[in-house]
């Protein structure tokens, strides 16, 4: 791990003062992800803010009827709040199948939405990156990319985003919360929040070099019955080849979002008035940029995809 | 296969708890055998404890960016300070810093969970985490959950299940299902949970979804599954 320096922010307002003090600076929430990556030396901060002890750990209800839930609340407390197994089940399933009991007893809220992929051409310092070290090329188009995205990749890039938790939240269209160091605040729908690769896959979300996630919320309860199918190489403790979260309602108003096809988690709202399993897959799937290793990954859609509705019908 | 076990290299029999409890004469010896090599090696005294650790550290990520962070951690009941890097893992700090080396370190990536302790009663990889992001918690490891002469339940479960080979996983698996067992009393579900509002259950199918981040290369497992099924009391979800 390369030497850095270390303070505890102990406000969101002090956090994000002390982010854009200093350049080579990353918060540290769960570091389940960043320490892997700083023993690896693919993260290397000059500087770390630690941000655990910023109080944003509360699941509470909005004006609106939905739920804000704060930025370090954690992966095992998400899934396990009796307000979001009741109303948001599809999202409870999702952070349950993500990671290791130990891992989501750390990771965060946000922590998970700004996970980083895991292309093995990432993490392997001796091939080109365009992620890890932008310009220098992508060893995965023409490597091996069974696990790799089919939609929306490009030129310079074919990662896709990891996060069981984020296909749910895009299902359920959650926005997220931000605070700028001059005390500015957003709220980005999710849809809009993590990126395409295009050129510059080194740049994953929308979110500013100085920003800070503070929350995410989440709209009304949808109802309906919420699905989160993950088919993996084994059944706990892997990442998903693919993955589909969705809320099926008897009006045929039904939502889909899928994990492992994309940059980001991946959801083709016109393809969800469709009445069949093979007519929705053949709508999210136009386009798919596929190689001889992960082609398969179009009929485990549509397979997965054939046996949700089959689970709603019954 | 011999009827009779073979003799303990330490004198005792193999049933004597010490003899998987107790690290003393192993670690010891390796400890010895270690800084003998070294000083042959290197040439200059011992060469091992944070020495080494800062050694090691130096070598793989280069110079000092800002000297050390004071932490206050409690492990076991007892309160220490340390002056460290920050870049010590919590794992490290217990090992180096504090000679609590029942925790191991496997893959030191967070995948094998050799390294599991409990945080503020929570099970969590002791690799993936800071120790200066700890000032002031409450952390329990394998040595502060029983002794050899006074056994943790599931300490003397693991023992009596046969719930390992080599070991080096076990102070892991024994930390994470203390941990386990009390996220299914808090009613936390799993991804096997067939109904995320029902009651919890220690089944067999339970335990191995829940117990998935701990690795045992000997593949102890029916046996670690039997462990930690007599200490749930659970009946349920068929023989373990």
């Amino acid at each position: 791990m390369k030497a850095f320096t270390y303070e505890r922010a102990n406000t969101p307002a002090a956090a994000v003062k002390a982010l854009a003090a200093r350049p080579d600076t990353k918060f540290i929430a769960g570091g389940t992800n960043l320490l892997d990556l700083m023993k690896l030396q693919i993260e290397t901060p000059e500087h770390l803010v630690d941000i655990n002890r910023l109080g944003l750990d509360k699941i509470e209800p909005t004006p609106e009827g939905g739920l804000r839930i704060g930025a370090l609340v954690r992966n095992t407390d998400l899934a396990a709040d009796s307000r979001i197994r009741r109303d948001y089940a599809v999202l409870s399933r999702a952070l349950l199948s993500g990671a290791s009991a130990q891992l989501r007893n750390k990771a965060t809220t946000a922590g998970n939405l700004l996970q980083r992929t895991r292309c093995p051409y990432f993490y392997d310092t001796t091939k080109p990156c365009n992620k890890r070290d932008p310009g220098s090329g992508c060893a995965a188009i023409g490597g091996f990319t069974r696990n790799l995205a089919i939609m929306g990749t490009s030129e310079a890039c074919i990662a896709t985003h990891p996060s069981d938790m984020a296909v749910a939240m895009r299902v359920l269209d959650a926005v997220i919360e931000t605070v700028a160091p001059d005390g500015t605040t957003r709220a980005i729908p999710i849809a809009e929040f993590h990126r395409l690769p295009g050129n510059t896959p080194h740049i994953e979300t929308t979110l500013g070099p100085n920003e800070m996630i503070t929350a995410v919320t989440l709209p009304p309860p949808l109802g309906g019955l919420h699905i989160y199918r993950k088919v993996r190489d084994r059944s706990s403790y892997a990442f998903a080849v693919v993955s589909v979260a969705a809320v099926m309602q008897k009006n045929g108003r039904n939502r889909f979002a899928f994990g492992g096809l994309a940059h980001k988690p991946w959801r083709v709202e016109e393809a969800e008035k469709k009445e069949t399993a093979a007519a929705v897959a053949e709508a999210v799937l136009a386009g798919a940029h596929t190689t001889p290793q992960n082609a398969f990954k179009t009929l485990l859609i549509t397979r997965v995809l054939t046996s949700i509705f089959a689970q709603a019908a019954a | 296969m011999p009827d009779e076990p073979a003799p303990s290299p330490t004198g005792g029999p193999p049933d004597d708890p010490l003899f998987f409890c107790d690290p003393t004469t192993r670690r010891v010896f390796l400890t010895r055998a270690a800084g003998a090599s070294a000083a042959v090696t290197l040439g200059h005294g011992l060469f091992s404890g944070p020495d080494a650790q800062a050694a090691v550290q130096a070598e793989a990520g280069g110079g000092e960016a800002g000297g050390e962070e004071e932490v206050t951690l409690l492990i076991n009941g007892r309160q220490t300070k340390l002056r460290l890097d920050p870049r010590v893992t919590l794992l490290d700090a217990m090992r180096e810093h504090l000679q609590l080396t029942g925790s191991k370190k496997g893959c030191d990536h967070g995948q094998c969970g050799a390294c599991t302790v409990l945080v503020e009663g929570r099970r969590i990889n002791s690799c993936l985490s800071l120790a200066v992001m700890h000032d002031g918690d409450k952390i329990t490891t394998i040595e502060g959950l029983g002794t050899p002469a006074a056994m943790h339940p599931m300490q003397a479960a693991f023992v009596k299940h046969d719930g390992f080979q080599c070991g080096y996983c076990t102070p892991g698996q024994i930390c994470s299902a203390v941990g386990m067992l009390a996220e299914i009393k808090a009613g936390i579900p799993s991804h096997v949970s067939a109904d995320l509002l029902g009651e919890m259950s220690a089944s067999e199918e339970e335990i191995r979804e829940r117990m998935s981040g701990n690795l045992c290369r000997c593949a102890a497992y029916s046996n670690i599954i039997a462990a930690v099924r007599e200490v749930s009391g659970d009946k349920t979800g068929g023989e373990a």
